[in-house]
């Protein structure tokens, strides 16, 4: 609201019969006399004004500036009837209502007609998530055992599989031990006794083809002392491998060694080796003759 | 979209109804005052003032010149919808629960509850052109012990009234006799006591709520079940769109319920689902409460709620709305 005086310069003043040149003289009679309103139309933002003058309380006159912006929200293809009702009067409560009342308000969330199918898998999914690590440990511990590899349900010293021999140290400089793969169960029947050619990992292979197979891999070790026995080629050959059998060639009427045994080993890399590394190996005096025992399968 | 919310009523809203032309939405609640809004806006017109119950339901003339109410006061009160001063009032022994006027609004149908030892009631009452010759003698009376009377409506052509409530039947009178001519089926009907009836644009089929959480489509003449739409919460309103087939239905439980057994408590929605395959389409959140009142627009291109939470929230829809596909 701008005040003017009397002679004021008012903007853009639309041509009339009253020329402000001529009011000098008589400014004083015709300070009664108000601009007109005018609008300003709606410019490019839909932008509108409208400018009113009026008096004051004081008797100045007062200029009122008025913006207004017309916003579509939706549209409304009113009836003859409905646009008259648009027009009636509030009632009611309503009657003294402002403008400035805040009983209808846009709300200021979009809210989307939602499909309620992608809510449903979302839920599902997060679900099984959950359960799976649920199965995976009662604690908060991931327990892994060295013997069988098998992570999540015991400690090395709780392996059910204990029979595996571990790795040892001597002489052999370490290839990495293969994991004897342990097909187990899921350890739910732990309690019961389980002999160990019915245990996991032990191989139960029929018969014939154990023999047949263990033969290929079977060393010979000649050579040998009077006293030496199996427990003592078992305990010579076992750091190599797991050895299947030992047979230590025995004279019956004297109850002395002939001299020469079979080591038969699991794995034929660990025989191999053995024979490598214990061919003319000094033992109780005498050096070993180490080399397989059928035709070299090389 | 965003709803436009209307917050008029302290308390919770018991019945919305658009006129004719789509351009006023009528709302009442269980506070005194029934409110008139403009439909497209939003803004609020006028209250009635004059009730001293709960306003149960409300009808408005095909010229949007009378408005009709029925009240927990045992009144039911036709109001100048212009000027917001009341007409008639009719007086009854008990809280009048709905109304509906004919077509013609000649006649309008009354329901009054079961209180103090009448029975539940439905009046036909004659509606005069002139409200000075109103009176509030009743063309009919119809009794039979029931439960509550939840909604009575007018069958095609006025020859038929269908009333529905606690009882879960629903009933087909004759208008002119007051006989009863046909019952709903107990087996395929609903379990649970029926909370709201709409019938569709062209009459030919409408649409029950209940409480056991099922809305069921019926044929207006035969009464044979339709179309069953099942949900999760009780139902406590049901509309269906005049422009396409969808039904909603708008429901939750009561707030004693919410916390022990939904664990989305305060998400209540208004459900979408196709009238046809019975499928639900979507839902529209927002209301804090239940929603006890849905009602659409006469062109379909919106929709309003109102919940136990007092407010109405106004819907225009977004234009993907109308190619939605399942």
């Amino acid at each position: 609201m701008t005040v003017l005086n009397a002679n004021g310069s008012a903007p853009a003043m639309p041509p009339s019969k009253l020329r402000w040149g001529e009011l000098e003289d008589d400014g004083e009679d015709l300070d009664f006399l108000l601009p007109p309103r005018q609008v300003i139309g709606p410019d490019e933002n839909g932008v509108k004004r409208a400018v009113e003058y009026k008096f004051g309380d004081d008797g100045n006159k007062i200029k009122i500036t008025t913006t207004t912006r017309v916003r579509k929200l939706a549209k409304a293809r009113l009836s003859k009837s409905a646009v008259e009702r648009r027009n009636w009067a509030k009632f009611g409560d309503a009657v003294h209502e402002d403008v400035g009342s805040r009983l209808t308000m846009v709300s200021t969330e979009e809210i989307l007609l939602e499909s309620p199918r992608a809510l449903g898998s979302k839920a599902e999914e997060s679900k099984i998530a959950g359960d799976n690590l649920a199965q995976l440990g009662k604690g908060a511990v991931l327990m892994v055992c060295r013997t069988c590899g098998k992570k999540g349900d015991h400690w090395t010293s709780r392996c059910p599989y204990k029979d595996l021999a571990p790795p040892t140290d001597a002489f052999v400089d370490k290839p990495p031990m293969s994991e004897t793969v342990v097909p187990g169960p899921g350890g739910a029947t732990k309690p019961a006794y389980v002999p160990p050619s019915m245990r996991a990992g032990a191989d139960r292979i029929v018969g014939a083809d154990m023999r047949r197979r263990n033969d290929e891999n079977s060393v010979r070790v000649t050579n040998l002392s009077e006293d030496t026995r199996e427990p003592d080629l078992l305990e010579l050959f076992r750091t190599f491998g797991p050895v299947s059998r030992v047979y230590v060639a025995i004279d019956q009427k004297t109850g002395v060694s002939r001299g020469f045994g079979f080591v038969n080993f699991v794995n034929k890399e660990d025989a191999e080796r053995a024979i490598n590394k214990l061919n003319g190996y000094g033992y109780d005096n005498l050096i070993l003759r180490v080399e397989w025992a059928t035709p070299r399968p090389s | 979209m965003r709803p436009i919310l209307m917050k008029g009523h302290e308390r919770p809203l018991t019945f919305l109804k658009y006129n004719r032309e789509g351009d006023l939405l009528f709302s009442c609640a269980k506070d005194h005052n029934p409110t008139v809004w403009f439909a497209d806006n939003g803004e609020r017109l006028g209250t009635y003032r004059g009730h001293n119950g709960a306003v149960w339901c409300c009808d408005v003339s095909r010229d949007s010149m009378r408005l009709i109410t029925g009240s927990a006061d045992q009144t039911a009160k036709l109001w100048n919808v212009q000027s917001g001063t009341y007409l008639f009032t009719f007086n009854f022994e008990s809280p009048a629960r709905s109304v509906d006027f004919s077509v013609g609004d000649k006649l309008a149908v009354i329901t009054t509850d079961p209180f103090m030892g009448h029975t539940s009631a439905i009046h036909v009452k004659r509606i005069a052109r002139d409200p000075a010759d109103q009176t509030s003698e009743s063309v009919h009376i119809l009794k039979k012990p029931q439960g509550r009377i939840n909604r009575a409506v007018w069958g095609p052509l006025n020859e038929t009234i269908i009333s529905a409530g606690e009882d879960s039947i629903i009933r087909i009178w004759d208008s002119e006799t007051g006989k009863l001519l046909k019952e709903s089926d107990i087996e395929i009907g609903h379990k649970k006591a029926i909370t709201s009836l709409v019938k569709s644009s062209d009459g030919s089929h409408f649409l029950t709520g209940s409480h056991d959480k099922s809305a069921k489509l019926w044929d207006i003449r035969t009464l044979t079940l339709i179309k069953t739409y099942l949900t999760e919460r009780p139902v406590n309103a049901v509309t269906m769109s005049p422009l396409l087939d969808h039904v909603v239905l708008g429901g939750g439980q009561d707030a004693s319920a919410v916390t022990t057994t939904d664990h989305r408590a305060g998400k209540f929605e208004a459900k979408f689902y196709d009238k046809i395959l019975q499928e639900e389409i979507g839902g529209v959140k927002g209301h804090f409460g239940p929603i006890n009142a849905l009602a659409f627009n006469p062109d379909g291109k919106s929709f309003s709620s109102g919940g136990e939470d007092g407010y109405v929230r106004l819907h225009h829809f977004d234009p993907d709305y109308f190619h939605i596909k399942i």
